[in-house]
């Protein structure tokens, strides 16, 4: 019997804007039921290689793996293209993105932004999509917002929001890319609470952010990308304990200063 | 103020109401298709498509409709290839002249008012769409277009609004609507003030209508634009 594949695995991800190589070369495994926190400075391609994953970029070299399926490619003018679009439909249904800017379909009340996919991606009932959404939106606390437009909406209950869409489609793996950094500091408690309660359910995780101290509690593994590299990666206990790169412990140093100064101020 | 004569007047330019509604529903509804057609060249990206939408846009928003129309009706008929084509029963009706040269003209403008409404769809809400796996016509459906819609509403509303005005312009090419009655009023009776009055009070009404009718539709569009529903009643209490 052979193991399970990871529920998602990158291998020598490269990814270039023109000249600029933000990616030189990343590869991870998420086994499932593990929660990544992927940590690093401003501009060091956190962002950019988590939309490689669901090819929101197209990685110019490297296989994106998932629950054991790697996406195809093809040569193309300039680079290459996903061979298949209705297999990067499907590999993105089964991922559940969460973006900085929370991105819900402005003229769709929350209930239907989390039942929009669910229906028409994946043609399940409406019924049992409606009924399923609203124990998500009671999970996550905004029930009673469930006939609201995202614009009446706080950040932190429009990010909520946004994590129940992703949840909807039933995801292999959830992709948050900062969820909290364009909240407001009295709101990240609330969105954060969240994303702790997945990660205690098991549910496998990418998550980029600057929450260091909550990178440390959630995380099962920390990975530092520093100029298009992983400069290093392990338990968040051991990795803070004894930096095993200067420039790692640079970073953190530098954060810790920072949100002293935010403390204080 | 002579009001039986204005009321003369109007009872003789109201059998031109349904012409200028007729050329107006006409070159609107083809003209929006052709408009689509047109943002949708102009989006595409390929040069050859693009290329000829650019002109079409180039040449009908930089001359006046009234030397369209003309050349359309009086010059075409000049040359002997026009006279001879399949389309000769048409452009010898002075109706179908004006109807080319207004829904031509709106699919212009038009065209970009879909354009801008098109490219205003904020890119994070169609990454999203394509994060959950949308793509395609399904996207366009469920996303795109009911963003851009509501983005372009306004802007093609005045669109509406202008082109009732211009239809006055089928008049010139002897369509016999409510600036064409009005005029014929003016030349057996010579009082230019009360047939224009009563003209212009039509179409201010006419547009009166539209404007209110585009707005009960942009109302309905964005209840996410208004204030907040009242609280959802709370399932908990009712037991
Ligand atoms: N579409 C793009 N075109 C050109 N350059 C880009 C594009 N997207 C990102 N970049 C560049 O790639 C680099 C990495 O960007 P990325 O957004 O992945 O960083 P990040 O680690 O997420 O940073 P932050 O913490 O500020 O979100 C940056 O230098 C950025 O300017
Ligand atoms: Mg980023």
């Amino acid at each position: 019997m052979t193991a399970a594949p990871p529920a998602l695995e990158l291998r020598g991800i490269v990814k270039r804007f023109g000249a600029l190589e933000v990616l030189r070369g990343i590869s991870l495994a998420a086994a499932e039921g593990e929660v990544i926190a992927l940590l690093g400075a401003s501009g060091s391609g956190k962002s950019t290689l988590l939309r490689c994953i669901n090819c929101l970029e197209i990685p110019d070299a490297g296989e994106v793996i998932v629950a054991g399926e790697a996406i195809v490619f093809r040569p193309a003018r300039g680079g290459r293209v996903p061979a298949d679009r209705r297999q990067v439909d499907r590999i993105r249904a089964s991922l559940g993105f969460v973006f900085q800017s929370f991105n819900l379909w402005s003229h769709m009340t929350v209930l239907e932004n989390v039942i929009e996919a669910p229906v028409h991606v994946q043609k399940r009932p409406r019924a049992e999509a409606i009924a399923e959404a609203e124990a998500l939106l009671a999970k996550v606390g905004i029930a009673e917002k469930r006939h609201h437009y995202p614009a009446h909406l706080s950040g932190g209950q429009q990010q909520r929001a946004a994590i129940a869409r992703a949840l909807a489609m039933h995801p292999r793996v959830l992709l948050f890319d900062e969820p909290t950094s364009a909240l407001d500091p009295e709101l990240v408690g609330e969105v954060l609470r969240v994303i702790r309660g997945l990660a205690a359910e098991g549910r496998t995780m990418l998550l980029v952010t600057h929450e260091m101290g909550f990178a440390r509690d959630v995380a099962s593994r920390l990975v530092f990308l520093d100029q298009g590299r992983i400069e290093c990666e392990g338990p968040p206990a051991a990795l803070f304990a004894e930096p095993p790169s200067e420039r790692f412990r640079a970073f953190v140093a530098r954060h810790r200063e920072e949100e002293r100064l935010r403390g204080a101020g | 103020m002579d009001l039986a004569f204005l009321a003369d007047c109007f009872l003789r330019i109201v059998p031109g109401i349904p012409m200028t509604l007729a050329l107006t529903a006409l070159s609107v509804s083809v003209g929006l298709v052709f408009a689509c057609l047109l943002a949708a060249m102009r989006l595409s990206g390929n040069t050859l498509l693009d290329w000829p939408a650019r002109l079409h846009v180039f040449v009908f928003r930089g001359t006046p409709l009234a030397i369209q129309m003309f050349l359309i009706y009086f010059g075409l008929a000049q040359f002997e290839v026009v006279r001879t084509s399949v389309l000769w029963p048409y452009l010898r009706e002075p109706f179908w002249c004006a109807f080319g040269a207004l829904m031509l003209n709106t699919a212009a403008y038009g065209s970009e008012i879909v354009r801008g409404g098109l490219l205003a769809v904020p890119c994070g809400e169609v990454e999203a769409a394509r994060a959950c796996g949308m793509s395609g016509f399904l996207l366009f459906r469920r996303i795109v277009a009911p963003i851009a819609l509501r983005r372009a509403l306004p802007g093609y509303g005045n669109e509406i609004i202008l082109m009732v005005k211009a239809t006055s312009l089928a008049s010139m090419v002897t369509l016999v609507e409510v600036t064409g009655l009005a005029a014929r009023i003016i030349s057996t009776t010579y009082r230019v003030f009360e047939a224009f009055a009563v003209a212009a009070a039509i179409y201010l009404a006419i547009n009166f209508a539209i404007a209110r009718a585009v707005a009960a539709l942009e109302w309905w569009l964005s209840p996410h634009l208004r204030g907040a529903p009242p609280p959802a009643p709370d399932l908990r209490l009712a037991h």
